[in-house]
């Protein structure tokens, strides 16, 4: 299957290699073959593969996010559920509308959607591919027993949907982090580090936000443009064949041209999704990780702020002296890991964002130098045959 | 940059066509008929028309946009190589009035005026000088342009003395009977609807399968080029929405790149915002020639289509009068015979002068009938030539506009890799 495409420098060495070498796509869940190759002793073979779904990725996902040994690092974000209603429900509108259209017509349209449906299909699979790329690549992730067990354990995982009463609890769980997230926010930290990243994530996840939005409807307009140019390519055509002057050659060619070029217009936005919508996207999930990261410094740091206070007042009471010295030094020793690991896990996601902007950014320029060119011979082609021949 | 700055398509002396434009359905009769078209073709027609400077004149409802029309030629037709007047919308309205009178009921193709809008040109009237109603002005303005070099075209109608009165005169009678909602608007709505029921009842008799032949083409013609016309207007809706959406992204991306803390890749950031912001003029420049160069020549072939329609629908109408007119001869024959058997001899007169009359007027609607049959076959073949080249014209000007979105496109992204690459 498909390389990681988000991420650039996810070493792929051979102690662990994870991708997933097929997926199928039944009614109404997609079922993942998560193919691994290691060379560890954890595992009893050296090459194996097992069938996951959505859930079991959100479960381990999940898995580590509860995992206290993990308040360090940024845990790299769940892949989105796939999602093909949009595209089943169009097919299906398409299927009962099929008498109201020509028989071209019905092949043109069923032959787009089912490449539109091929696309959403490719994309969530690259993106449950890249989590757990990531997580390989993870030199503490890697290693984690949840993650083998994802890995290699050949039977379902028993991953039920969230219950009613767990969903609930999220719910609460969330409102009560959100409020917690404004109140922590407001502390100054003392160090410029962390003050610094607090303020820069803050902004950024924010404008990343929008501009993920904003490219999302730039592109879809662009879908819109492509999707009328193939209409005007058939009228063109109809008109070619039922016209009687010298027109309907000319009718037949121009709407040949526009079979093309709205080809390539599909590619344009298509590959506009690929290297920017999904970029900004996957960014968006990232630094939100990231801002997770950082609300569990903080909770850390305030945990430990009150066990010094807890600690004064113990010492100035002369009681239970000895238990609150050593639940301040717990808190003391908790924040110092997480701020270390948080450290050089904000300093790794810069250098990932800047590689895979970089990489992206440079990618999209040459597909739309490329499609642009394309258009253009394609366009100057038809022109040129045009003028001589008239 | 995209739209040609004269009127489109402009003219320039043409010469007789090598192979006469052969309709799939030709009949060795109408082979003849369109030799003479060659003929009437005049080898020194040179005239372009440009409709410029609009400007308003007067205030609130009574306000009304005027153009400028400008005429240059070196045709004997003109007193002058180069002339302007200034004329308002309902001027437009009222010379195509006077023209569909004289024309179209004998077998002229007369091209149909642009539509009126209430509410384009209240907003207009109201005084926002907003964008909106500055493309309402320009897209009125272009329309009128290129009514009027359709009309001068025309060979007959060039030479009518209420165009030459219309090109050249400097003041002009204000056209009455053209206001929207007016009493004479209203009378002639009811006698089109009367027409359409009195059509429905008349069957004719086809003797020339041209005509019917001719009449199906013009129909699925109709069909095709609404549909490929509603196809068009969407792409250029969905392309000013991709130029909104495309300044929006532009925004967006540079203040990304303001956040972003890590200077190459902000300045790459702030360079992505530029290529967008680019990327929005361009897409909005083609969707202005998307409509001016492809959709507006659709929709002025839609209307024109309507105008051929009604001549064929005269032609129908006046071979009724003629079948009426043979009728009511029959019955006056009948009358008489059976007056030639009583001692009426001055009613057997005044019968034997009501047929002579008769006969009079049925050769006369016979006349009529062939004349707009032959004229009809005439003004098609025009029509079908100029069709030829008009769209030849445009789609060959439009792909050229296309080739220079992208030849734009390819260098700023040029522009945007050489950044980028560095980061």
């Amino acid at each position: 299957m498909t390389v990681c495409v988000l991420n650039v420098d996810l070493q792929t060495d051979a102690t662990l290699q994870v991708d997933i070498s097929d997926a199928l796509s039944e009614r109404d869940k997609v079922k993942f073959t998560v193919h691994t190759k290691s060379s560890l002793p954890n595992f009893k073979l050296n090459e194996f593969s097992v069938v996951r779904q959505h859930e079991e990725f959100i479960w381990l996902h999940d898995s580590f996010v509860e995992n206290e040994e993990y308040a360090g690092y940024i845990i790299p974000p769940a892949p989105p559920r796939p999602d093909f209603d949009a595209s089943r429900e169009k097919l299906q509108k398409l299927g009962e509308g099929e008498g109201s259209m020509t028989k071209e017509e019905f092949t043109k349209m069923k032959q787009e959607l089912e490449a539109e449906y091929l696309a959403i299909f490719k994309k969530t699979v690259a993106m449950h591919e890249v989590f757990l790329c990531r997580v390989a690549a993870h030199p503490v992730l890697r290693k984690d027993l949840n993650f083998h067990v994802f890995l290699e354990y050949n039977q379902d995982l028993s991953v039920r949907g969230k219950n009613k009463k767990e969903k609930l609890e999220d719910f609460f769980k969330n409102v009560v982090k959100s409020a917690d997230g404004v109140l922590v926010a407001g502390v100054k930290d003392v160090d410029d580090f962390f003050e610094h990243e607090k303020t820069f994530l803050l902004e950024y996840h924010n404008r990343v936000k929008d501009a993920s939005a904003k490219s999302d409807r730039m592109i879809r307009s662009h879908k819109n443009a492509a999707d009328d140019i193939n209409r005007i390519a058939s009228s063109l055509y109809t008109l070619g064949t039922q016209d009687t002057t010298e027109l309907c050659k000319f009718f037949l060619k121009v709407s040949e041209l526009f079979e093309k070029t709205r080809k390539v217009e599909s590619r344009v936005a298509a590959d506009e999704d690929l290297k920017l919508s999904d970029l900004l996207k996957y960014y968006l999930r990232e630094s939100q990780a990231a801002k997770d990261l950082l609300y569990r410094r903080s909770r850390s740091l305030v945990d430990y702020e009150n066990a010094n206070k807890a600690l004064d007042k113990a010492r100035s009471k002369n009681r239970d002296v000895l238990q609150a010295e050593t639940s301040q030094q717990i808190c003391c020793h908790k924040f110092e890991k997480i701020s270390e690991s948080a450290k050089q896990e904000l300093i790794d996601f810069k250098t990932r964002r800047v590689a895979a902007f970089r990489k992206n950014l440079v990618e999209l320029a040459e597909l739309e130098l490329k499609h642009a060119k394309g258009n253009l011979q394609l366009l100057q082609s038809c022109l040129g045959f045009m003028k001589t021949n008239t | 940059i995209l739209l040609s700055d004269g009127p489109s398509p402009a003219i320039t002396p043409i010469t007789p066509p090598t192979s006469v434009i052969a309709p799939l359905f030709i009949d060795t009769l109408c082979l003849d008929k369109c030799t003479t078209l060659r003929e009437e073709v005049d080898d020194s027609f040179d005239i372009n028309i440009s409709v410029s400077d609009p400007e308003k004149v007067g205030d609130g409802m009574n306000a009304y946009m005027a153009y400028k029309v400008t005429t240059k030629t070196s045709m004997s037709l003109f007193k002058q190589r180069e002339f302007s007047v200034k004329r308002r919308f309902s001027d437009f309205l009222g010379l195509h009035s006077k023209l569909a009178s004289k024309y179209l009921h004998v077998g002229y193709i007369v091209p149909p005026a642009p539509e009126k809008s209430i509410v384009g040109m209240t907003k207009v009237k109201v005084g926002k000088e907003d964008q909106s109603s500055n493309e309402f002005v320009e897209k009125r303005r272009s329309a009128l342009e290129r009514y009027l070099m359709r009309t001068v075209k025309h060979h007959i109608l060039l030479k009518d003395p209420d165009v030459l009165q219309f090109l050249e005169s400097s003041e002009l009678p204000r056209a009455v009977s053209t206001q929207a909602l007016s009493s004479a608007g209203l009378l002639r709505m009811v006698n089109k609807a009367a027409d359409a029921v009195n059509k429905m009842t008349i069957k004719m008799n086809e003797s020339d399968a041209w005509f019917e032949e001719k009449q199906q083409h013009f129909e699925s013609l109709d069909v095709q080029l609404r549909k490929l016309h509603i196809s068009v207007e969407s792409l250029v809706c969905h392309r000013k929405e991709l130029s909104v959406n495309t300044a929006q992204f532009a925004k967006s991306a540079a203040m990304l790149g303001n956040s972003e803390d890590h200077t190459a890749l902000s300045r790459a950031l702030s360079q992505l915002a530029e290529v967008e912001e680019k990327m929005d003029q361009l897409h909005q420049d083609q969707a202005n020639a998307d409509f001016y160069l492809f959709s507006e020549l659709l929709g002025d072939y839609v209307r024109l289509l309507a105008a051929v329609k009604g001549v064929f629908d005269h032609r129908i109408k006046t071979w009724q009068k003629w079948q009426d007119s043979q009728i009511l001869l029959q019955k006056k024959r009948e009358a008489e015979a059976k007056l030639q058997f009583t001692n009426k001899s001055d009613k057997l007169q005044q019968a034997k002068d009501e047929i002579k009359d008769m006969e009079g007027r049925v050769q006369q609607d016979e006349r009529d009938f062939e004349q707009i049959s032959r004229t009809i076959r005439k003004e098609v073949g025009r029509f079908e030539k100029e069709r030829v080249k008009d769209f030849k014209t445009s789609i060959i000007k439009y792909l050229e506009s296309l080739v220079l979105t992208q030849q734009q496109v390819i260098k700023s992204y040029f522009t945007f890799r050489y950044v980028t690459a560095s980061v």
